[in-house]
């Protein structure tokens, strides 16, 4: 009787009513929303650039599909080939700086200095200025004519006539490395920070005790403390640096004579501005590996280490 | 091994003075607790004597040594911490053999030292643990086994037992006491719990608003309190204390509380007659008696070994520790007595014991 009573009623229930309310469907409703936001903004844009990347398609032309035929070009491009090694001497440069400062100026802050608040504040400026506006006033640091770095030089009798800041390849992507790292040390120095107040100063104490002077303080306490930390900010300092556009495109886009290409600055050259989106598509698609490269390394960094887990006791 | 000597020491934070002039004189082996109520400056004083602080007057000696420019790790001391600080990167082993790894203490000394305090502690099967993976005792025991791995001159102890909770910290009391019987070394150790500072100390120095109250044994200063500050923190449940006039009855000396209570005393000043005066007398010198001060009880707190009972003399409570099972209820009225010899009087101006 009673199995009877609830077969009716299962066989009574409309499809729509279980999909409606049936646990794993009302799980799959939950989940569409952010899903549909992923696909539309993120795989779909990322896919069809993959998908132009094998096309010879340019602005106003659907394409047709020429396999390889971009990337073997790209091959033979000596400027493209500038701009991977610009785009990889750029990263590694910029990022192993920005650490090393960063990590200085998150150990100065953290001291009991006067006006602390005020002075942390300050420290954020180059990171919340935004990056087109910092840029400009640092094409006019570096104008050829106008630059007050090479005034400066000049009163001070160090050097006899202005320096060409922009104008010669070095020194543009000495002067571009310098200003990411201007503009990156905000974000790493404050990031750290934040981990270095985590350490309890009792730590310090323990350690001064045990007989630790303050490098040794640093080498066996803070320093390995603060390493979780350090991944997370590197791996996100390292895939900043390596697709930053807006810096590079604002000062020397890409010149002189290409010698200042990022290949993201390369790719929006060739797809936008020249049109020609199959070749822009291979070399944005270039990246991929590279970045995919970055974030296999941070992945090992991240892990959680054996003493950050917990225990059967905690 | 080695004494410590605190001379008229002072600390102060800019104007700010937090102690003021202090002097103990702690020897080789002893074991002496600071203790006082939050804010009495006794963590300072520890601080000071590891060099954690530096020290605004006076003079710290460990040994024949004054320390106050001795830079921490050349001051021969270990200290462990109310939160243990405990190197969260590091293994048992590894925390408990960092002070000998600075030192470049070649790895078969590390072995052989840390493995000896790890026996004392009962850590051998924790070794290869990180800090997370230990519970409290555990924790604190590690802490303890790092202070013993460098054989210091003096053992520090900040609060060690405040975060554990209440079953383990009687239990981390005793060993903590027999680890000293075993090493005898000198002991400074810091608490707010007088129960600790009582079944520990060999000395107990009483602080209180950065001075010192009163420096002596536990039992000493539970007998004879110097003032009624530390007749009022040593000691649980806390001293009573009556306001009153002392006076005689048939020629015998007689305290009489301005509720009215009457108790008998011991011996009185003399020439006191009408004196105002402070009564101090400790709950558990009260006793249940078929005559005597009549009080009202307000509260009954059975415990079965022992029964406390809170009462009422006019707007005065009185808290009364019965060792017999007397059970009234609240409201009644119930006589109590207790020893004249056992009473203590207090100047109610300055809170000084008054001889007899």
């Amino acid at each position: 009787m009673t199995d009877a009573a609830i077969a009716s009623t299962a066989t009574g229930r409309s499809t729509w009513e279980r999909v409606t309310s049936h646990r794993d469907w009302m799980g799959f409703w939950f989940m569409t929303p952010a899903a549909l936001i992923l696909i539309m903004f993120l795989a779909y844009p990322l896919g069809l650039g993959v998908w132009l990347s094998f096309t010879d398609a340019k602005i106003g032309k659907a394409g047709s599909f020429v396999g390889i035929e971009n990337y073997e070009w790209l091959s033979d491009d000596t400027v493209f080939w500038g701009a991977v090694f610009f785009t990889l001497g750029y990263t590694i440069i910029a990022s192993i700086i920005k650490f090393g400062l960063g990590l200085y100026v998150a150990l100065l802050l953290n001291k009991n200095l006067p006006f602390k608040a005020l002075l942390r504040s300050i420290v954020l400026i180059p990171y919340i200025v935004p990056t087109v506006l910092s840029a400009i006033a640092f094409w006019w640091i570096f104008d050829s004519q106008f630059s007050i770095i090479s005034w400066s030089l000049t009163k001070m009798g160090l050097i006899d006539h202005n320096i060409n800041f922009l104008g010669d390849p070095w020194n543009a992507r000495l002067c571009l490395i310098a200003v990411n790292i201007w503009r990156g040390v905000p974000f790493v120095a404050i990031t750290l920070l934040a981990g270095l107040q985590t350490v309890s100063p009792s730590l310090y104490e323990a350690a001064t005790i045990d007989g630790a002077s303050r490098w040794q303080n640093f080498r066996f306490v803070t320093y390995p403390l603060l390493t979780p930390i350090i991944a997370v900010v590197m791996t996100f300092s390292v895939l900043f640096t390596f697709t930053d556009f807006q810096l590079i495109w604002a000062m020397t886009r890409g010149g002189p004579v290409n010698s200042t290409h990022l290949m993201a600055t390369l790719s929006f050259q060739r797809a936008i501005v020249g049109g020609s989106l199959g070749e822009g598509a291979a070399i944005s698609t270039a990246m991929i590996p590279f970045l995919l490269a970055a974030i296999g390394f941070s992945w090992f960094g991240l892990q959680k280490r054996k003493w950050q887990q917990g225990g059967d006791n905690d | 091994m080695a004494s410590v000597e605190i001379r008229d020491v002072r600390k102060a934070y800019g104007s700010t003075a937090v102690i003021h002039g202090v002097n103990v004189d702690i020897k080789d082996g002893e074991f002496v607790v600071l203790v006082g109520p939050s804010g009495c400056g006794k963590s300072t004083l520890l601080r000071m004597i590891a060099g954690l602080e530096n020290i605004t007057g006076g003079q710290i000696l460990i040994g024949d040594r004054v320390v106050n420019d001795v830079p921490p790790k050349e001051r021969d001391i270990a200290m462990v911490f109310q939160n243990y600080a405990l190197y969260p990167h590091m293994t048992v082993y590894d925390n408990m053999g960092f002070s000998l790894r600075l030192r470049k203490a070649d790895k078969a000394e590390i072995e052989s030292r840390v493995a000896r305090a790890a026996d004392i502690l009962g850590l051998k099967p924790l070794l290869d643990r990180y800090p997370r993976q230990l519970s409290g005792g555990q924790r604190q025991r590690v802490a303890m086994g790092r202070a013993i791995v460098r054989d210091p001159q003096v053992f520090l102890f900040d609060e060690p037992l405040s975060n554990l909770d209440a079953k383990l910290r009687v239990a981390m009391r005793t060993e903590i006491k027999e680890l000293h019987q075993r090493l005898k070394t000198t002991t400074v150790y810091v608490t707010h719990d007088q129960v600790e500072a009582m079944t520990m100390a060999d000395k107990i120095v009483v602080m209180h608003d950065g001075i010192v109250e009163q420096v002596g044994a536990p039992l000493e200063l539970y007998d004879r309190p110097d003032n009624m500050f530390v007749a009022g923190f040593i000691g649980s449940p806390a001293m009573n204390f009556l306001r009153g006039k002392l006076g005689s009855e048939n020629g015998k000396p007689v305290f009489r509380s301005d509720a009215g209570l009457a108790l008998p005393i011991a011996k009185a000043p003399s020439a006191s007659d009408g004196r105002p005066i402070v009564l101090g007398v400790r709950p558990e010198h009260l006793t249940a008696a078929g005559e005597g001060a009549s009080v009202d009880v307000v509260v009954v707190e059975p415990m079965g070994s022992e029964t406390q009972i809170v009462a009422k003399t006019g707007d005065q409570e009185l808290i009364c520790l019965f060792r017999d099972r007397v059970m009234p209820n609240p409201g009644d009225t119930i006589k109590i007595a207790c020893n004249p010899n056992l009473v203590h009087l207090f100047d109610p101006d300055s809170g000084k014991t008054i001889a007899a």
